[in-house]
This record gives structure tokens, sequence and C-alpha cells, in this order.
């Protein structure tokens, strides 16, 4: 990205000024490495979303952020109802409600090492990963819809997963006012065989240590101790997600056309909140955040079926689940005065400082865990959301590392068996039905996290808690 | 003779698609072998038979409806297609896929296809009289 299109208001914050249509400034986070090294597509898609009806303060893209379609991946945007702001299918994404989820495992690394190899293979095994891949559960129309209803919720009453594990989750494993009713025939056909599948892409499970520490008091309060393993889960709300989005914007399409908007991008179609497409993808895509945080919650009971085979005492207790493909309704300061807002992010994650209302009592004194994912070969962070993204983005922060490198220009680059054995000399066992797959997601695909996680922190949108390092990786 | 083929561009996020030929229909029907290169480097076998139409407000959306048609077939089959074969008479499209049931071990799919977008759609008619039809496919 040309640095001169940009005016720096901070060490790692610059703004586009508005001009023509926009109606806000945006703003980009990153040091002056990550954004020039950003596609100025960004720089365009950041602008186009700052031209929506009813956006409030301004269009953000987190430090992570890269080429998406409509919205950069690693965008952020709040709009007021009240405003005439708009609800957009664009902005949210096909996976609605992708997302992380850590768990704790108590084990100490050596012991995973041990028995390292057996257990990435029982995991690739019986987790259902990649195309065509499809899950033991089969849900009739009634379990269909009641999933949809309840989510996290609805798993653990089915017996996928853990009373306890429900204060982990945002929205404690279910969002409200979820409406199956308009939800197409044609994505809950899409779902029915794949509950309990980790999709394909970026998507997977690791078992990863805990290999340094950043924030004692903040790790401790999360329960990661250095040289523990811990797994995480990354992966969203499926076919049916994906056809919710498919949709969605076909329709909005249309809705922006007779609500007389102006779209900079087609792939922004939206429409207003208060309409009734944007009710009915509201309630839809609720329904679709219930399906993502049910089939994690469903994964997550596989994943300690598997581990209980292997370390039959270890206590698997959930660190937290964080969704970063969503529109949430949330309160927000904006001049002074409480506004409620919805906010999309898209590739982003939510990230409430210390004493927000929504966090688990045990974890509110410290911030909302905030999981970034990064690539196999580098690790992965966790955060803790602090007080001052509330200022600087709405409470958001990064994602993962974002792609630095296309799918297609990372195949022709490497091998994926030869990253496969690049990755067994670091100690770190790979598995996926797919060498392709593992060449167009090899470490070198992606930015540097660490560096984006630094900005993060530096931009005041999160602080570091910890780094984790991957030590099995399961790749759809 | 206008050349017919495919081929994908980059994007940095997910995949770009291209289908190219003497007719909307061939184009359209490349963009389909583009997709399945997308998924898979393996031949797929074509012993079964899908018939699908849809219908668009314009050839760039009908476009979008028939990758969308494609990705939902193969969801919901838990198929791939190998060979495609499309007529077009004002926005409508009438198709079949020809393909077989995804074996992981054989096609080892790199990845599953979410949906296409309007991201870099473009459907034209160069001088030279070949069509040309691309997006980006979310992955």
């Amino acid at each position: 990205m040309d640095l001169s299109r940009l005016t720096r208001i901070r060490e790692t914050a610059w703004k586009i000024e508005p001009v023509g249509t926009m109606r806000v400034p945006a703003i980009i986070f990153g040091d002056e490495a990550l954004i020039r090294a950003m596609d100025d597509k960004v720089y365009t898609q950041a602008a186009n979303v700052a031209m929506l009806p009813g956006i409030v303060r301004a269009s953000y893209a987190m430090p992570d952020a890269h080429w998406g379609y409509g919205f950069p991946i690693g965008g952020v945007a709040a709009f007021d109802a009240e405003a005439g702001g708009v609800v957009s299918a664009g902005g949210v994404g096909f996976d609605i409600s992708c997302g992380v989820r850590t768990m704790l495992t108590g084990i100490r690394v050596a012991d995973i090492m041990l028995v390292q190899r057996s257990l990435a293979d029982s995991f690739f095994q019986q987790i259902p990963a990649g195309l065509g891949s499809e899950g033991a559960i089969e849900l009739d129309a009634l379990n269909l819809d009641a999933m949809l209803k309840g989510g996290a919720r609805w798993a653990v009453a089915a017996g996928y997963g853990e009373e306890r594990d429900l204060g982990r989750i945002e929205e404690r494993g279910c969002a409200a006012d979820a409406r199956p009713e308009y939800v197409s025939e044609r994505a809950k056909k899409r779902q029915r065989r794949e509950m309990g599948t980790l999709g394909s892409g970026n998507h997977y499970l690791e078992v990863q240590a805990v290999a340094e520490i950043f924030d004692v008091r903040a790790s401790e309060a999360y329960g990661l101790v250095p040289d523990e393993a811990v797994i995480t889960i990354h992966c969203g709300s499926r076919g049916l997600g994906h056809q919710i989005g498919t949709d969605y914007l076909k329709e909005m399409l249309v809705a922006a056309e007779e609500a007389g908007i102006t779209l900079p991008d087609r792939e922004l179609a939206c429409a207003p909140i208060a309409s009734d497409t944007g009710q009915r993808y509201l309630g839809a895509m609720r329904a679709a955040v219930n399906c993502a945080l049910a089939n994690r919650e469903i994964l997550g009971h596989l994943t300690r079926r598997i581990w209980h085979h292997f370390f039959p005492d270890a206590d698997m207790s959930l660190l937290f689940d964080v969704s970063h493909n969503t529109c949430k309704v949330e309160t927000h300061k904006v001049d002074g005065k409480e506004k409620r807002l919805f906010v999309h992010r898209k590739g982003a994650t939510r990230a409430f400082g210390p004493g927000h209302a929504s966090i688990p009592d045990s974890l509110r004194a410290t911030g909302q865990p905030v999981l970034i994912g990064g690539s196999m070969g580098t690790g992965s962070y966790v955060l803790a959301g602090v007080t001052t993204s509330e200022e600087m983005a709405f409470s958001s922060a990064c994602h993962g590392a974002g792609r630095a490198m296309s799918r297609h220009a990372a195949a022709k680059q490497w091998n994926g068996r030869e990253v496969g054995d690049e990755l067994y000399k670091k100690g770190i066992v790979i598995r996926s039905p797919s060498m392709r797959g593992v060449a167009e997601e090899a470490p070198g695909a992606y930015k540097d996290v660490g560096a984006v996680v630094l900005a993060a922190e530096q931009a005041g949108l999160a602080k570091r808690v910890a780094r984790l390092e991957p030590l099995i990786c399961i790749k759809g | 003779m206008i050349d017919r083929g495919w081929q994908h561009f980059p994007h940095e996020a997910d995949i770009g698609i291209c289908g190219c030929g003497p007719t909307l229909a061939s184009a359209f029907e490349e963009a389909g072998l583009a997709l399945t290169a997308a998924i898979t480097s393996a031949k797929v076998r074509t012993d079964s038979k899908v018939e699908i139409a849809c219908t668009a407000l314009n050839r760039e959306l009908l476009f979008v409806e028939w990758l969308n048609t494609i990705i939902y077939e193969m969801a919901i089959r838990n198929m791939i297609f190998g060979r495609y074969e499309v007529h077009i008479e004002n926005e409508r499209l009438v198709g079949a896929l020809w393909g077989e049931a995804v074996d992981v071990a054989r096609h080892e799919p790199a990845c599953e296809p979410k949906g296409a977008t309007y991201t870099e759609l473009r459907v034209e008619q160069t001088k030279d009289g070949q069509w040309c039809a691309r997006c980006v496919v979310d992955v």
C-alpha cells in the first residue's frame, strides 16, 4: 500500500480522509512494514465500506487485513439503525461465525511428545475434515431447527459437550433472536450431515504448546501454564452459513437498489436494518451463529473423547470460544452518548476490555480472551481485550496472521509433502487429506503473526498474553 | 476458431476462476472446470449426471448463480464434477453436471468452495468474439 495516500495519526494507526461519497474516514491499523505490505485493495475496500449509509465513526481495518470481498478481511464497521444504518451479508461473509475455541488440557508437552504421532492419527481418523467428509450426527428438520435456536446449549443438552463450557462461549453459547424460519431449505439441506465437521481451507484442529507468556496475571486467569498443551479448533457454520450468505447476498442486491442505496461494490450488498430483508437476514445470520457454536461444541466433545483415550485423567476445560465473522448488536459510546449499534466484524475478533458485562465473571477483571490463529508453522497467540479498544475500533482486534500470498501462488511455490517434512523436523506433525491443501496453507503464505499481534497491542486493540506453538495440526 | 479454456487468477484470501470460450455457454462450462481444478488436481470420473436450471437478472448474476448451483449440488450430493454442459437463453440457464462421489484418498480435495462472490465479477465478449466469465470464489 502506498503510504503517501494515508495520514499517520498514531504510530500504528493510519487514516484515509473521507473523500467523495465516503461518509466517515477509514482507519487502518498496523506498523509501517505491515501497511506497506498490505494490498492496495484493502485501501479501496475500507474506503468503500465508509460509503455505506448509517456508518458510525469510521470504517476500520485490523493489522492482519487483506483483500477480501466487499469488506476487507479484517474489516470492522458499526451501523446505527436510527440513522438509516444497514446490515450487510457481504460484511459478515459466507462463513458466518467462523471462529476459534481453545481448550486447556493440563497435560505437559513432554507427555504429548511420547504419543504425538498416534494422537495425530487418532484426530485425523476421527474428526471429519475436508471436502467429502460427513459427520456422524444427522439432524431431522425438528432437531435442526432446535439446534439453530439453541446453539452450543442445544449441543450440551444433546450430550455433545459440558455445561461448564457455556459460560466460556460468546453469548453464553446461544445467539438470541435466531430465526430458523428465515433460513432457506437449501441452507438446511446443506447442513444435515455437516454437524461435527471441521471444514476445509484454513480450518484446523491444533494441539499447541504454551511457549511464551507475556502477561503472567492474565495467563494465570486464563489457566495458561508454560509448557502445557492446549487444543485450538478453528471452524465455522459450515454449509448452512455458506448458503445463508449466498441467499441473502443475492436478495440484498435488490434490497439495496429498492432502498436507493448506491453500492460502490456489489459485494457490499446490504439492506436497511429496519427493513424486512434486514430483519430476516439478522434472524437467519443468528441461526448460523448458533450452528457454528453448536458445531464447535460438538468438535470439542469429539476432541475430549479422543484425548481421554490417551490421557484418561485429563481435565479439559474451555478457555474461550470466539467468532470472527459476525454482526452483533452492541452498546458503544459515540460522542459521549451510548448508542445501540450493529457491529460487523469480518475476519476480526470482538475484544472487550476488563469489566465489560459480557465477559464471564471469572475472566471479567482480566478482559475477554482474544484467540488469534497463526499459521501451522509459526504459532498462534492468546490476547486479552483492553479498554482502549472501545475507542479505537468498537472493541475489536485482529483474528489471525492474514494471508500474504494467494493460494494459487502458494501452491506453485511449495510442495505439500515437503512442507510437512520440514515441519516434522521442527517437531510439528501435520495430517491432512490434501497435500496441495497443505502447500496452499504453508507458513510462508501468511504474514508474520508476531508482527500482527504486536501492532494490535501497540494500537491499543488488545494485549498479548501468551504465544502458542503447534505440536499437531489437523488441516481440513 | 476461438479457443476455449480456463484459468485461475490470484486473490489474497480466496481464489479467482475464469472460463473462456466461443460462446457464453462455453465460457460458463470452462469456469465450471476452473472451479473443479481449484478443488482437485486429480481426474474426475463423469459417471453420474445431475440436471440443473437457474435464472438471474443479468448475465453476470447468472454466472454467480451457475457457480453457486454447482457448489450447492456438490455439497448436498457429496460429489465432485468433471464435465459441464450449459445452455443459456434470456438469462435462464439449463445445464448438466457429470461427476462422481468425492473420494478423499484419490481426489485429495485442497479446499471446499463456500460461495461465488461478486468480487472481480465480469462476463464479457472480447473484440475477437471470445466470451470470458470470471469472479472470486470464497474457499
